[in-house]
């Protein structure tokens, strides 16, 4: 460091010498250095503003006094707000009315639309025709009622949950596996739900013999006509529709060991405006009957 | 600046430039590790979390295995979009008792951390069956086996003791009762009274595949239902200025 020099294109040199070889010891650029003069004030203004050091019981808070916590709420408080008037008019409206207002009625069913995707969508399918075991809503054909109001119900209270004490419950008997019918008569009835439904039967015999077991077994939920009930949530069998698969198997399968679904209670998790927009979004995919 | 032209002595004296290195690291290592020494500070108080069950603790194994990480996260953000999709944002206390965590850093599937109860066990088991039969546009493989693979918990209170030696509460009652409660939580007539007591009542007791004895599909599934339970955000607010 003692001989710093001029050498001869006077540039201070950095004093070091390798082999003979000395490094200049030039300024950095101006702009470069305000640069950086900047960002340190900047960074001084930083940890004054906003939460920084570590303390004993905390950090220190900053005077902005801003948290990743509070924006969040800040921002759902804001679009809240924004549909607070809305979701108020939708709560409050008769369900059959809804639709009779066009702008809760458009409002209603795209918040419903945005409801059915993030929750309902995984079991009963993002275009809503469902899977085996879990109903298609886009057809005419329901367990528990078509009106806004029982859809309205469904959705509030959940099917067969074990939190909700509203939920719709009913449950099949497991003739099967619980011993209540013959394997043979179990054949029989199965042959006569495939005779019922519109199919033909594997066996037309014990389809013939299947009918007083129907009527013995089944009919009090199914109807003597085997067309359901919707109050006990027992489908119809007539139709081609089935929610566990409609072939000899399947049927052979339902009445042994009885199949049926789960629905959750959905008043915990959305809230009432929710609940009717995606009630008004379901009911108008299709398959929702005008209420008496 | 005459100090900063004393640095050549530094540069010349490697004994002194470790002393002075050393120095320096010491005090960013204080700066930066010390407060979280104090935990009470780091991870705030959050009633409701309890050590997982000797189950749910299995099933978590099983989804480390899987690597069921690699494509589901378990940290919900603390944004707008992401609490109206999956529910509250995560609080660290959430995860105080996950070694390691499981906060993932991909999503190519949903966030899983309040999975817990959204979805019915029959869901569950048809979805790890075959995922695209109730979700078409799926893309996760299917899990079929893993009903198939039977689990008799015979080294579940060894797992339950190396959680212990990494900070996990649990207590020598919990550890010496592991592989029966491990065995009642999957059966609904077993008397699983001693189970509740030890881990609370919002243990979920049931035959998760609805098949009999435990199958990993049962402890993975378990594991699940409780995701993200735990706190009751009903009657417990965060501290909004953390």
């Amino acid at each position: 460091m003692s001989d710093k020099k001029q050498d001869d294109l006077d540039y201070e040199t950095t004093g070091h010498s390798w082999d003979g070889i000395k490094e200049y010891n030039k300024p950095l650029p101006k702009w470069w250095v305000w640069t950086f003069y900047a960002c340190i004030v900047w960074g001084i203004g930083y940890v004054i503003a906003y939460p920084a050091w570590p303390l004993i019981n905390g950090a220190t808070p900053g005077l902005l006094g801003y948290s990743t916590r509070g924006e969040v709420a800040a921002e759902i408080a804001r679009v809240e707000d924004q549909n607070a008037a809305i979701n108020a008019k939708l709560a409050g409206t008769e369900l059959t009315e809804i639709a009779a207002d066009a702008e809760l009625h458009t409002y209603a069913n795209n918040a419903g639309s945005a409801v059915f995707k993030t929750w309902c969508a995984q079991c009963h399918g993002s275009g809503a025709a469902g899977a085996k075991g879990y109903p298609n809503l886009l057809d005419d054909d329901w367990l528990w009622g078509g009106s806004i109001e029982d859809i309205h119900a469904t959705i509030s209270h959940g099917v067969r949950n074990e939190t909700d004490d509203d939920a719709r419950y009913s449950e099949m008997p497991a003739f099967g596996r619980d011993e209540l019918l013959e394997k043979e008569e179990i054949v029989q009835l199965t042959n006569f739900v495939q005779l019922l439904s519109g199919d033909t039967p594997q066996d037309a015999a014990a389809a013939e013999a299947g009918t007083v077991l129907f009527e013995d077994n089944c009919s009090s939920c199914h109807a003597e006509d085997g067309t359901g009930d919707v109050s006990q949530g027992a489908p119809n069998l007539t139709d081609a529709i089935w929610l566990f698969g409609g072939s000899y198997d399947d049927i052979l399968e339902t009445i042994t060991n009885a199949r049926f679904g789960v629905m959750p209670s959905w008043t915990e998790r959305l809230d009432e405006a929710e609940i009717r927009a995606v009630a008004s979004y379901v009911h108008g995919l299709g398959g929702g009957e005008a209420s008496e | 600046m005459a100090i900063l032209d004393k640095h050549a002595v530094l540069e010349k004296n490697v004994t002194l430039l470790a002393i002075f290195a050393f120095l320096v690291v010491t005090i960013g290592g204080l700066v930066q590790i010390v407060p979280l020494f104090y935990l009470e500070n780091t991870i705030e108080d959050v009633e409701g979390m309890r050590p997982y069950t000797p189950l749910e603790l299995t099933g978590r194994d099983i989804y480390i295995r899987e690597g069921c990480y690699v494509c589901h996260s378990q940290m919900i953000r603390p944004m707008r979009d992401e609490v109206e999709r999956y529910g509250h944002y995560s609080l660290a206390a959430e995860s105080k008792y996950d070694h390691p965590f499981q906060w993932g850093s991909k999503r190519t599937g949903p966030d899983l951390a309040r999975v817990g109860g959204r979805y019915s066990d029959e869901w569950q088991i048809d979805h790890l069956r075959d995922p695209q039969s109730v979700v078409p546009e799926s893309v996760m493989p299917k899990y079929g086996f893993l009903e198939a693979k039977l689990v008799e918990g015979e080294y579940v209170a060894d797992l339950l003791k190396t959680h212990r030696l990494v900070g996990v509460p649990y207590t020598q009652e919990m550890i010496d009762n592991a592989q029966a409660d491990f065995a009642a939580q999957a059966d609904p007539d077993s008397d699983y009274d001693g189970l509740l007591e030890r881990y609370g009542d919002n243990v979920n007791v049931r035959n998760f595949d609805d098949r009999a004895g435990i199958s990993e599909a049962d402890a993975l599934v378990a594991y699940l239902q409780m995701l993200g339970t735990l706190v009751d955000f009903s009657t417990f607010t965060p501290d909004a200025s953390r």
